[in-house]
């Protein structure tokens, strides 16, 4: 049982509200907030060590970013991962996700055979969901997004999807590609172990020229979206603050709701 | 002129093309097709690659854009009904398609649709097509993939919407994907530049704290997914101008494919939260899991949904279909009560453009003070209980 994993280093959750907009350039000055896995490719992570601990094989952490994302790739290795690969060059910059499911899906088969794909949902901070589906499409696999319960057996994975209002049960030959929800499991925390073996290890870094890559797929020249604008939000209107004793103001609320519910 | 062309990457040298030429114009190098001279461009080979490594190029490298016209809207149906999102797509979609001076259109996947596609008559729109299979019936990211594909290769619209639902966000990369096109996720504003008949799609980033406006201005279609709730529906009663045109999807079945086996609903929640005119969501200030049973009663006795903010999802107080925000639900009810909810920029993405927003919270700094149309600046565990108690008896009355 052989696992890719890819995940993305994104600014910390905690720390977004100090994300702020250069009005120069209209670029993110991230400066100063720190970086993380994104929390749902953790889970992706947990799950690849857990089926290596029930199936054996081994699990490989894959990561496109500028080259802070190595201590994302660290982190991986310290919770267990067998290895890392990050993929670092200018000619990336600027990949919307067709270009970025694209670089992946070339780097995937440089690493070689696998059974399983798993990344998270989606990244916290582009919150887009469109790079699982579009390596899926790359890599001709089959596709199951939203897991929130992986089982494996034999040459077939059995998995429940979280929608809407509902669960799905799904099953898929191998190799297949998986996106996993928070539901899924809890990450584990590095050992002590895990945590110095990291420090220890190389981690090899692919440049476009690493790649049998099509040079008009990848970096801005690859992606057919392109961001115009970024902008904050306008604030909106403050309302009315009720205030007074709490039963007058129990009293007024009640009112205002009566107002608005539909009988 | 026209050249074959093998997308190297793909080509896995499975010579499953060989035998499908007439010309014996097909020889594998290093595992690698290549295409000999004495080729007359016949593209039988092209059917044959399993792996779609074989494509067919014009000379002309550029997608000739102005070919492309008209705004199609995905139909998204569920066991054979209609998701709310489409009427939503359907309103948007008929000013971008009149700003665009194009038709509006809907295609609906699926079997025995003939009725549902007969109900978009009502609206106002220029063409429905009908793409019925047996294979349909149930959503499957390759066949609908497939047949979406196949379908916009043959009309080529310029525009195509679907809902961000979990189906519309499976399917929707896949399909710009095959296409080789731009997409942009979880749209809540579209508009189309008319010079250059750009779709100017506007959609929140970094959990909302940013906006970013995006376009595809060298690829069509131009495919966005748009958040539901977000835009408003459009009313059927129209003059029936619209014309139903149905189209064959041809399918080479794949068993390697994903099967649905069984479809679970937990049957606790009775109010879809998406759906519900009143909702009352909790946070952090709630202190402790087992204090949601206010929040419960409260939505019971207004006969509303419950939400929740991220944290307390996070925290594992409440199963995460209650979440409300950017990684959550949006919802946009008459009334949103926000109890010890501060209202992170992710969570007001999710809510603020309900019709009232009610805050509680003892912080008067709480950034929900901000969108709130009333605050209330109170401990909720002082004042829930006296709202409930007060809407208990008017209730007994």
């Amino acid at each position: 049982m052989n696992t890719i994993v890819c995940i993305k280093q994104v600014p910390d959750t905690e720390e977004l509200q100090k994300v702020k907009i250069d009005p120069q350039t209209n670029t993110l000055i991230r400066e100063g907030v720190p970086g993380i896995i994104n929390p749902f490719d953790e889970n992706a992570i947990e799950e690849a060590l857990r089926l290596k601990e029930k199936k054996g094989g081994n699990v490989t952490v894959l990561s496109m970013g500028p080259s802070q994302a190595e201590e994302s790739l660290r982190k991986a290795l310290a919770m267990g991962v067998d290895g890392a690969v990050l993929l670092s060059d200018r000619l990336f910059a600027g990949s919307d996700t067709l270009a970025t499911s694209y670089t992946l899906a070339m780097a995937i088969k440089r690493i070689g055979p696998f059974d399983l794909i798993l990344l998270g949902k989606q990244a916290i901070d582009g919150d887009t969901a469109q790079v699982g589906p579009g390596l899926a499409e790359w890599l001709n696999l089959p596709q199951v997004t939203y897991a929130r319960k992986i089982e494996v057996n034999e040459n077939k994975i059995r998995v429940e999807r979280v929608l809407e209002d509902a669960f799905e049960v799904v099953e898929s030959p191998l190799p297949a590609l998986v996106t996993v929800t928070k539901d899924i499991n809890e990450p584990r925390y590095p050992s002590l172990r895990g945590l110095l073996r990291a420090k220890a290890e190389k981690i090899p870094i692919w440049a476009a020229e690493d790649l049998p890559l099509d040079k008009r797929k990848i970096g801005l020249e690859g992606s057919p979206t392109q961001v115009v604008k970024i902008f904050i939000p306008k604030p909106p209107k403050r309302g009315e603050i009720l205030s007074g004793e709490i039963s007058q103001v129990v009293d007024k609320l009640i009112l205002e709701i009566e107002k608005r519910r539909t009988i | 002129m026209r050249k074959i062309k093998i997308i190297i990457e793909k080509c896995t040298g499975c010579e499953k093309c060989l035998p499908s030429c007439p010309f014996s114009a097909i020889r594998i190098e290093n595992k690698k097709v290549r295409i000999l001279d004495n080729c007359n461009l016949c593209g039988a080979c092209i059917d044959a690659c399993p792996f779609r490594a074989i494509v067919l190029e014009k000379e002309k490298i550029r997608v000739d854009l102005s070919s492309y016209r008209g705004v199609w809207i995905f139909a998204e149906q569920r066991k054979g009904e209609i998701m709310p999102v489409t009427y939503e797509l359907l309103g948007v979609g008929r000013t971008l398609a009149n700003d665009l001076g194009a038709e509006l259109s809907v295609f609906l996947l699926g079997s025995h649709m003939k009725g549902k596609a007969e109900e978009f008559l009502n609206y106002d729109l220029e063409k429905i097509y009908l793409i019925e299979d047996p294979l349909l019936n149930s959503y499957r990211t390759d066949l609908y993939t497939q047949a979406i594909v196949d379908s916009v290769n043959l009309k080529r619209p310029e525009v195509i919407l679907m809902g961000a639902t979990s189906l519309g966000r499976d399917l929707a990369p896949r399909v710009a994907t095959r296409l080789q096109t731009g997409l942009t996720a979880d749209c809540t504003g579209l508009e189309i530049d008319k010079k250059e008949r750009n779709l100017i799609q506007t959609r929140p980033a970094l959990g909302g704290n940013i906006m970013a406006r995006i376009i595809s201005p060298r690829h069509r279609p131009q495919i966005a997914t748009v958040r539901p709730k977000v835009m408003r529906r459009a009313r059927p009663g129209h003059s029936k101008k619209g014309e139903i045109i149905e189209i064959n999807p041809t399918f080479s079945q794949n068993n390697e494919a994903v099967k649905i086996i069984t479809l679970i609903r937990e049957e606790k929640e009775t109010v879809d939260l998406q759906e519900a005119e009143i909702i009352v969501s909790g946070g952090r200030g709630l202190g402790k899991p087992e204090n949601f049973s206010l929040i419960r009663k409260l939505a019971d006795l207004l006969g509303g949904a419950v939400g929740a903010s991220r944290a307390v999802v996070d925290a594992g107080w409440i199963q995460p279909y209650h979440q409300v925000g950017q990684t959550g639900k949006t919802v946009q009810p008459k009334l949103y009560i926000a109890c010890g909810i501060s209202g992170a920029i992710q969570h007001q993405v999710g809510m603020r453009t309900s019709e009232v927003i009610v805050a509680i919270n003892k912080d008067p700094e709480a950034p929900i003070f901000n969108i709130a149309t009333y605050g209330i600046v109170e401990d909720l565990h002082k004042f829930l209980p006296i709202l409930i108690e007060k809407l208990e008896k008017k209730g007994k009355s």
